[in-house]
């Protein structure tokens, strides 16, 4: 059983500390003395800041520690004796807090034994109950600092002032780092425990720094230039400062030089090694680079979305990833991709040889990597990477043996997972499985764009091929499209119909539609139907014909039953259900469809009532079929009408404009009365407002009721015939509003939601008269896109439009934010084997998840639909 | 042969069903009449099917909750004020709200409250309206013109008399008032009706000055913070709209019904009703504010936000000064917000990760321990 590999380790837990100087100097490999790099030859001097013990990163040369090459060797710490003691600027405020509230003469905690044991009690309960002791550890120095004189060798205490970057003047008097080590070393270990660090791990004296440890070379490799020039690191660039500043400070204080000129070298000390840690400290000046540009340093590194944590830690770069624009292919499933062939060649699966598929896979070797479903490497049993070339392909296939690993190339029916950002929720990667295709695009069915939110006019998306046997299962499992129509966001389906879906099969179940069975074959000819229903009607010579909504009816499962209004519905007081005279009540019995409409209520994504049921009651994979029928379906019947728009669809007749033109100036008279009874001070204000606000909401009144007013009368004109109206009435596309911009008027331009004022002094545009409060001087678009805008109302078209795009930009980074905190905030958050929903340390946040501990995709939209159709199934008589 | 209520409830009340779907069982129950066989088939397929409709074990709503609330977010608008319920009062809408929210602010920026009224207010426009006034916030301005006179080093105030009567104040009250809130001498005059006269205490310009500033911050009747009170007629009583919050305070007045009062400030909630109520201010707050923009979320997602914000007793903010910065995990917070600080403060305390959330495992490499992570296989 040797050939099983090993369980990886698990790593329990990591402990965090600080080095003391014994352990910086136990873990070094050698003391860093000269601030040169390498000789003049290009090899790395002994005892510098390159040195070979302290690993490798030129190929060819082995670490003198652990003698692996480059790329194997981790590297090793090296270490610098400093001169004099420094301060570690990260933890200037715990020195700062721990020097106030330690004795001066005896260092211990400015506390009696009671309050010390007190405080070491909650920090220890604290601890328990998995709190921070932020809270607990202030109010220790806040406690401690009260005291003026110590209570154990009654020692007067000083006040301490702490100033920036890195200086503690006690009274007058400034401390050195190594009067505030000496300070720090003489504090007792209990004492210690009491300002919440751990003796053992973390003395306060080892916050002053006696020893640098030097990061390995592989951790600030040096890059070498074209111009075969080296350019060091940011850090070995410090690194070398800080040599120099501290061999400059040895030679003088041998050499027994003035106090002031030792004083200056220490400081210049202090501040290299604050710059290495952080080069951002507020007081201090950041250290250059020659270029001027700051050194980004140790905190640098860390910090920030592009830092190690955020950016290398929880986000990584990948392999086998695929990226391409996507365009539609209704032809394909829901639950497919399309891969471009120069991808599918490139990407490879992995795949063990077995006495069972050894056959095959020789054959894809046999192939090489040229023809499609071909191999590109072979793995050997001892991990050699082999690449299939055109020479030694037929000799690779040959010594293919069980135990080898074949890197195939991507087929039809693998599984890899589909991307597109933002990913805002988890339906922004979904599994589909592949199919590969001709030309250069990713191909996915349109049904799906809502859920990735995508769309053609350029989109890009990514795609991952899953190399382990788990990932594959977990992902056909869990994330497969399928698996995913029903949003948990609001349990209802997220993929669903969508422009042409909807309008196709509006137009195919609208009227009667007499369909010849040749038409009928050809509509349903991609789903899985081959016999046709009864016909509903025969022609003059005897043909038989069938109907729109018997078409449908056929991708419906047997067993559907299902009422509701359709989205046509007029909303009439009083809904007349079944004897809807509008045809806009659908029913369907038995998965077959008797009355309504098909359109957006029905198919249509976040709304789609049949699509919604089918996958409650019938599974995923009905849910799935249905999707992919209509699609396909929907496609042949908008073929079958067409459906087509263009400028004149917006031609109103004359005595319409007229009408229009008239409304709009009666409308402008209106506000003219309205500003002249202002003017004339006769307006009463509105309860709470002042005039100038009640005259703005009133004329806005007046004028929005005048373009809505427009609006009925284009839309009476253009008729239900119409595209434009048939897409925004089926709910496909657009609204009456667009339509009625379109065609009869633009209406208001605003900004915050108020009339257009901003501009020069008293008034908007030069055009208009100061204080005018007219309605065109504040951007009000009497015009319709089709008739054309004038200049001005053209600029304020424009600066609606801008206001739109500022609003977008604003808001994308705040939501982002928003997303990022909600999802760090719960995201340990887990539903438990006894239904409560707890974190990681065991709390307690939900006793049963929602309350009801149901899933939001599994119930009908928290409403008690289940128990009223189970009491209907069971007695046979209806509940409501 | 249908069976009694009795029976009925004897056989529904000891399952293990949430409350509401054990009561509408019953009443459906109740309503048709069913035999006891049909019952016991009944039950046992809504168990069946309750069973089903529950949530996996392992499933990590965590993040399927903060996902659907976090992206409805980008569909949201940025326009700050609308005008909700009440065309008279600016409420904060749309996304900025729900940032209000879920931040766990201490003050909104447009607090408003709702206050019902009892019955013998509630009928009567007149009482409604006095109560209003009682609440609303009374200052200088609203009530009389203020004159600087420079020559005789004094503030003339001129009230008005029709305004006073409407308020219910009367010209002593004011001076009183006026006298032990700014410590200065208050005369009402006696030669002009309706006039008060303060004098500063010494005579300097600057302290007229002062004192003219000063005047204008006095809340003369009412509650100090609410700037305004609407009346509205709600089905058929009435119902004040308040713009400015103050829950404590409104509460205590007579007339107000203190079981239907409702402010938008979730901190005041806090402070008056306890965590219980915060909670459920927070759902019915970002609820409407998600449902005002024609988005629906479910409740159990804004539930959870909403419990994960109070579990621990007082309202947390979602970000690094509330939950994110409390977590027990030092990768977790450091990758989260201000990095540095928190790996400093980690070696100071000598502190342990161990690795059991989300984020501190993928930093290490290794697989999470939620939903499939945290399924173990044993063999034997």
């Amino acid at each position: 059983m040797n050939d099983i590999p090993s369980i990886p380790k698990r790593v329990g837990a990591i402990k965090f500390g600080l080095l003391s100087p014994r352990e910086v100097r136990k873990m070094s490999v050698t003391a860093i003395i000269t601030a040169d790099t390498y000789d003049d030859d290009g090899y790395p001097i002994d005892m510098g800041l390159m040195d070979l013990r302290l690993g490798v990163i030129d190929p060819g040369l082995k670490c003198k520690t652990c003698g692996s090459r480059a790329g194997e060797c981790p590297g090793h710490f090296g270490h610098i004796d400093l001169v004099a003691p420094v301060i570690h600027v990260g933890f200037n405020k715990t020195i700062r807090k721990a020097l106030r509230s330690i004795c001066r003469n005896c260092s211990r905690l400015l506390l009696d034994s009671e309050k010390k044991k007190n405080f070491l009690a909650q920090l220890e309960t604290s601890k328990e109950m998995g709190h921070l002791p932020d809270d607990i550890i202030n109010e220790v120095f806040k406690e401690a600092r009260k005291s003026k004189t110590c209570p154990y060798c009654s020692t007067e205490q000083l006040e301490i002032k702490f100033e920036k970057p890195s200086d503690y003047v006690e009274d007058g008097h400034k401390l050195t780092p190594t009067e505030i080590r000496d300070r720090f070393e003489n504090i007792p270990d209990e004492d210690v425990k009491v300002i919440g660090m751990d003796p053992s791990s973390a003395r306060p004296e080892w916050m002053i720094l006696t020893v640098l440890p030097v990061p390995p070379v592989t951790v600030r490799p040096s890059i070498t230039l074209e111009s075969g020039q080296r350019s060091e690191d940011d850090l070995t660039h410090k690194l070398v400062d800080i040599i120099r500043i501290n061999q400059r400070f040895q030679e003088n204080r041998d050499a027994g030089a003035p106090q002031l000129i030792i004083e200056d070298l220490w400081e210049l000390l202090q501040y290299h090694v604050t710059t290495f840690f952080d080069n951002e400290v507020s007081g201090v000046p950041p250290a250059r680079h020659r270029s001027g540009r700051p050194l980004k340093t140790l905190t640098q590194r860390l910090k920030g979305k592009e830092g190690r944590f955020r950016g290398s830690l929880s986000g990584k770069r990948v392999n086998f990833s695929a990226r391409t624009v996507v365009s539609p292919d209704p032809n394909l499933s829901i639950n497919e991709v399309g891969v471009p062939y120069a991808i599918a060649t490139q990407m490879t699966i992995p795949e063990r040889v077995t006495s069972r598929n050894i056959g095959l896979l020789r054959m894809y070797v046999l192939r090489g990597s040229g023809v499609h479903p071909g191999a590109n490497y072979v793995i050997r049993e001892d991990g050699r990477r082999i690449r299939v070339s055109e020479i030694n392909k037929e000799e690779l296939a040959e010594k293919i043996e069980l135990g080898w690993t074949v890197e195939r190339q991507l087929m039809d029916g693998d599984v890899v997972l589909f991307n597109r950002q933002p990913s805002l929720h988890k339906m922004s990667i979904m599994a589909h499985l592949v199919k590969v295709l001709p030309d250069k695009t990713f191909r996915l069915n349109p049904a799906v764009c809502p859920p990735y939110n995508a769309d053609f006019d350029g989109d890009e998306m990514n795609m991952h091929v899953l190399q382990t046997e788990e990932s594959r299962a977990e992902a056909s499992i869990l994330m497969q499209v399928q698996e995913n129509i029903l949003s948990p966001r609001f349990g209802g389906p997220i993929i669903g119909g969508i422009h042409d879906h909807i309008s196709g099969l509006f137009l195919l179940t609208r009227n009667e539609n007499a369909i010849t069975k040749n038409a009928a074959l050809e509509l349903l000819r991609k789903s899985d139907i081959r016999v046709l229903p009864e016909p509903s009607s025969y022609s003059e010579d005897g043909e038989p014909l069938w109907n729109g909504k018997q078409i449908f009816s056929q991708i419906l499962p047997k067993g559907l039953y299902l009422e509701f209004p359709a989205q046509v519905c007029f909303k009439c007081d009083t809904c007349k259900k079944k004897d809807c005279e509008y045809n806009a009540y659908v029913v369907i019995e038995d998965g077959e469809m008797l009355q309504g409409t098909i359109d957006e209520q029905a198919i249509g994504a976040f709304k789609g009532k049949i699509l919604d049921k089918i996958v409650k009651e019938f599974g995923s994979e009905a849910g799935a079929k249905f999707v992919d029928d209509f699609t396909r379906l929907a496609i042949r019947g908008v073929m079958k009408t067409g459906l087509s728009f263009g400028i004149s669809d917006e031609d109103i007749p004359k005595t319409a404009k007229m009408q229009i033109n008239n409304l709009l100036n009666d409308a402008e008279e209106k506000v003219k009365t309205l500003i002249e009874a202002y003017e004339a001070k006769e307006l009463e204000a509105l309860p709470g407002r002042t005039l100038e606000e009640t005259i703005e909401m009133k004329i806005m009144q007046e004028l929005g009721k005048a373009r809505d007013q427009t609006g009925n009368i284009a839309g009476k004109q253009l008729g239900l015939e119409n595209s434009a109206v048939i897409m925004a009435k089926s709910g496909a596309r657009g609204s009456m509003l667009n339509l009625t911009q379109m065609a009869a008027c633009v209406g208001q331009q605003a900004v915050r939601g108020e009339r257009i004022r901003r501009g020069y002094a008293g008034r908007t545009l030069p055009h208009f008269d100061k204080g005018d409060l007219g309605a065109d001087a504040h951007g009000f678009v009497k015009a319709s896109y089709k008739s054309g805008l004038n200049p001005t109302e053209y600029f304020f078209h424009a600066i609606g439009g801008r206001e739109g795009l500022v609003d977008t930009a604003v808001r994308t980074s705040q939501s982002g934010y928003l997303q990022r905190r909600l999802v760090n905030a719960l995201q340990d958050l887990e539903v438990q084997y006894d239904g409560s929903v707890r974190e990681t340390r065991g709390v307690v946040v939900q006793f049963k998840y929602g309350e009801d501990g149901i899933d939001s995709t599994k119930s009908d939209y928290s409403k008690p639909e289940a128990i009223h159709r189970i009491v209907r199934m069971v007695t046979g008589k209806e509940v409501n | 042969m249908t069976i009694s209520e009795a029976t009925i409830d004897s056989m529904i009340s000891q399952l293990d069903l949430p409350k509401n779907i054990m009561k509408t069982l019953k009443d459906d129950v109740m309503k048709v009449g069913v035999t006891k066989k049909e019952l016991e088939d009944i039950i046992d397929r809504v168990r069946n099917s309750y069973a089903y409709a529950c949530v996996e074990p392992c499933e990590a709503v965590g993040v399927v909750s903060a996902q659907s609330i976090g992206e409805p977010g980008t569909q949201m608008t940025m326009r700050t004020f609308h005008y909700a319920g009440v065309a008279e009062i600016n409420v904060t809408l749309g996304l900025p709200r729900l940032i209000e929210i879920v931040d766990a602010r201490k003050q909104p920026s447009t607090p408003m409250m709702t206050i019902a009224l009892e019955e013998e207010y509630a009928n009567d426009r007149d009482k409604a309206r006095r109560l209003a006034w009682e609440i609303e916030a009374t200052h200088i301005e609203h009530l009389a013109d203020i004159t600087t006179d420079l020559a005789n080093m004094h503030l003339i105030i001129d009230l008005h008399e029709k305004t006073l009567m409407q308020r219910g104040l009367k010209v002593d009250d004011i001076a009183d008032k006026l006298r032990e809130e700014l410590d200065v001498m208050v005369n009402v005059s006696g030669s002009i009706a309706n006039q008060v006269i303060v004098t500063p205490n010494s005579p300097s310009y600057r302290e007229l000055l002062q004192l003219a500033k000063n005047i204008h911050f006095i809340t003369l009747k009412g509650i100090e913070g609410i700037k305004r009170v609407v009346i509205r007629k709600d089905g058929d009583e009435y119902t004040l709209y308040t713009e400015g919050s103050q829950l404590k305070e409104v509460l205590q007045i007579e007339g107000v019904d203190i079981t239907r009062t409702y402010t938008n400030n979730i901190g005041e909630i806090y402070d008056v009703f306890g965590v219980e109520a915060a909670r459920n201010a927070i759902i019915t707050e970002a609820t409407s504010t998600l449902s005002e923009q024609g988005l629906t979320v479910d409740i159990r997602h804004i539930m959870l936000v909403s419990d994960i914000m109070c579990c621990d007793g007082e309202v947390k903010q979602i970000g690094r000064h509330g939950i994110s910065g409390e977590k027990a995990s030092v990768f977790a917070r450091a990758a989260f917000e201000v990095t540095v600080n928190h790996l400093l403060d980690a070696g100071m305390r000598g502190d342990r990760d161990e690795l059991n959330g989300v984020t501190e495992n993928i930093i290490v490499g290794q697989p999470i321990k939620l939903g499939t992570g945290d399924v173990h296989l044993i063999t034997r």
